[in-house]
């Protein structure tokens, strides 16, 4: 298992994401001899883990039973743990999109935060990119690393603990991409810059506020930025449900010899409705080109 | 122009061949570069030879006559110069490291007197974004809209929700012209393999080849016809040498090739008259025809062993992921390609329209397999961002279509709909009250 690269069969030491439910997951490390206790009875890693395929249903002690999965940096995201606010998938895909990301492509990141769109990043550069991230917070940079490990990704990062605005990113110009989502981002423009490869490269910035959209926007005019444009991308996720739906009765109709309540009294429709509140605003995102020095 | 070049650009550098982007302002458009070939953009004709051998990113000016020109970078110094010196806006147009101006600096110009439409343009980077630009530069310019219309949004959904890496075994079914597969294929990176299915004749890829990938990446991409699934699916796909008739080769082909020529050389000790012209020609009719069915034998055989190497990939049933995209009904697409998927995987649906997803959905909770359905549209807003002059510009919704997503598991062997593990509260059924007969 790595989350860069599928296997089929789970072994020790690897990350799974348990599927126990309705929108309910949780990540275990598989470790022999353990056991994870769930509210359908307790997963012995050993037996129940090790040397099975995944995706497969596991029987709990109890009798009620889960689905083991893969992990990938989709699951990743809505199982981490949290350190910090997060990117969801909805922006880390028009991201990865925009920033025209693919294997080979070399990054910049600051903040690495809990490390949510760190790990999207790393599953589409590799096997031959490198994410170079920036943290400033010595805790965080250092879980960051952890989890990297664990995840069987850390040959495609390399994790920093310094102030990306003081000091940058720790490489010039080799990146392909650049990605900022820090509270000043027009601060951290001209180390992007210099972060960037000779020939050009994209940049995006995420920030919740537009004021500093405004400021953001204005540093890389100046910086000599082009194609500088800024969007924001909601998803909208539907419900699927049967309904019921009562027919009317007009009472028999005129000249019919029919006994009444012989028809349906009701109709079962398959319908989706939308959610009653859309998903809450996350960012806005800048997204800018470095034109060739 | 190029003395010195420097060896990390040529790659960067235009040939002959390369597909490559035209941009104006807002506008793009993907063309090839071949020699003499007058090509059509923003109403103008013009030749792109003298673009080979110039830097991508690149601006020219098209001159009488349709021969390009390098355009003249001006420098300008500082942009914030040209922001203060409120005067010299001519300076802003000429400059080639000019910002890209708004609407409002345009108008500006404009109501000046100044010829605001002078021709700059520009080949940029092969890339997924052009495409997706020409998406939004289509809804902005309102061209006539595709009918199967993918907005870019939607498509980065696809690619990430589809985990779409290098190194994985990706199930691709789209009838978009080869931008889906494309995109999928640029993700993966050249590892790993793509399996693209289609109906009908044979594959179409013209959008696939505009992202100019390098030769190496083709030999990861396969094709299988969708009407030779089911054969695949029960065991009885014949894949077999056969020869230029058809028919199972077996030891009788040499036989047959033996007497076709010796029928052929009968005629002849037949022939009364013996005239030499119509000898000739006779033979060279004899020869062409040989030919042709020897390049039609190569031709099958080439097709057979495509057809057996994207078979040996299927039947395993443990690709890695699906990606449907197409004008098909979505529903038996996905029913019948999800066999080929591994367990814990993902697949995504698009499709322009949400009831087809809807029986997907409803199906897939039937019949079990897929945990973690979801239906989904997104929406995509832009910013103009300019001091005191900030607001939303263009609200983007319900037209960039529909997914579905979802994750393969195990599939049960007896499934009873008790087992199924419930995935969303149960419907609340609207009371029906007694109705009395009347």
């Amino acid at each position: 298992m790595s989350f860069a690269e599928y296997s089929e069969i789970i072994q020790e030491g690897d990350v799974v994401i348990i599927f126990l439910g309705h929108e309910s997951m949780m990540p275990i490390k598989v470790q022999s001899g353990a056991q994870t206790q769930t509210r359908y009875g307790a997963i012995r890693h050993s037996s129940d883990l090790i040397g099975q395929r995944f995706g497969s249903k596991v029987t709990c002690s109890k009798g009620g039973w889960v689905y083991v999965l893969h992990p990938t940096p989709e699951l990743w995201t809505v199982n981490l743990p949290h350190r910090t606010q997060i990117l969801y998938t909805t922006d880390i895909a028009n991201i990865t999109l925009m920033l025209e990301l693919k294997p080979g492509s070399v990054v910049c990141e600051s903040g690495t935060g809990s490390g949510s769109l760190s790990h999207s990043i790393i599953r589409t550069i590799a096997p031959t990119g490198h994410l170079h991230t920036v943290e400033f917070h010595a805790q965080r940079a250092e879980k960051a690393m952890q989890e990297f490990k664990e995840h069987k990704v850390s040959h495609l990062v390399t994790v920093r603990n310094q102030d990306v605005c003081k000091d940058g990113f720790g490489i010039t110009g080799i990146a392909d991409a650049v990605f900022l989502d820090i509270p000043s981002p027009w601060e951290a423009i001209t180390h992007a810059k210099s972060a960037m490869k000779r020939k050009g490269g994209r940049l995006c910035s995420f920030s919740p506020c537009i004021e500093q959209v405004q400021r953001t926007c204005e540093a890389l005019l100046d910086h000599g930025f082009e194609e500088i444009c800024t969007l924001e991308v909601l998803l909208r996720v539907h419900d699927v449900r049967a309904i019921n739906l009562p027919l009317p009765d007009f009472g028999p109709e005129e000249g019919s010899a029919d006994t009444p309540n012989t028809g349906n009294t009701s109709v079962i429709c398959r319908t989706a409705t939308p959610p009653r509140e859309m998903a809450g605003h996350t960012g806005y995102l800048t997204f800018a080109t470095k034109p060739r020095d | 122009m190029a003395e010195s070049v420097n060896d990390s650009d040529a790659e960067s550098r235009i040939s002959f061949g390369d597909y490559v982007v035209l941009k104006r302002g807002d506008v793009f458009k993907s063309v090839q570069v071949e020699n003499k070939k007058k090509v059509i953009f923003e109403k103008q004709w013009f030749f792109l030879d003298n673009a080979v051998g110039q830097l991508f990113g690149t601006r020219f000016e098209i001159e009488a006559g349709g021969s390009l020109k390098l355009k003249a970078a001006k420098h300008s110094g500082d942009s914030l110069d040209s922001k203060e010196a409120g005067q010299d806006n001519r300076h802003i147009l000429d400059d080639g490291k000019s910002q890209k101006l708004t609407r409002d600096d345009i108008e500006t110009l404009k109501e000046q007197g100044l010829k605001g439409q002078e021709i700059v343009q520009q080949l940029i980077d092969n890339s997924t974004t052009f495409k997706d630009k020409t998406e939004f530069a289509q809804e902005k310019y309102i061209k006539k809209k595709k009918k199967n219309h993918l907005r870019y949004d939607t498509l980065a959904q696809i690619l990430t929700l589809g985990n779409i890496h290098a190194g994985s075994k990706i199930l691709v079914f789209e009838t978009c012209a080869g931008l889906v597969l494309g995109s999928v294929m640029e993700r993966m990176g050249g590892f790993g393999s793509v399996i693209q299915m289609y109906p009908g004749g044979g594959p179409t890829r013209a959008g696939m080849e505009s992202f100019g990938f390098p030769s190496h990446f083709h030999e990861t991409l396969h094709e299988f016809p969708l009407c030779k699934v089911n054969a695949l699916l029960a065991g009885t796909l014949d894949l077999s040498e056969k020869d230029a008739d058809g028919n199972r080769r077996s030891e009788s082909s040499q036989e047959t090739s033996g007497v076709s020529e010796e029928r052929s050389s009968e005629p002849q000790s037949m022939e009364v008259s013996v005239d030499p012209q119509e000898e000739m020609r006779r033979v060279e009719r004899e020869r062409l025809r040989e030919q042709k069915a020897q390049e039609k034998k190569v031709k099958m055989e080439e097709k057979r062993k495509k057809l057996a190497s994207a078979a040996a990939l299927l039947e395993g049933r443990n690709a890695d992921g699906l990606v449907i995209a197409s004008r098909f009904h979505p529903c038996p697409v996905l029913m019948g390609l999800l066999k080929f998927i591994a367990p814990s995987r993902p697949f995504v649906v698009y499709c322009q329209y949400r009831e087809p997803l809807i029986e997907c959905y409803t199906k897939l909770r039937e019949q079990g397999g897929a945990i973690s359905l979801r239906l989904t549209d997104s929406w995509l807003r832009h910013y103009q961002v300019l001091p005191n002059r900030t607001h939303p510009v263009l609200l983007m919704s319900g037209g960039g279509g529909y997914l579905l997503s979802g994750t393969t598991v195990a599939a049960d062997a007896a499934k009873t709909r008790n087992q199924q593990k419930s995935e969303e509260p149960v419907a609340k059924r609207l009371k029906l009250d007694e109705i009395s007969s009347a």
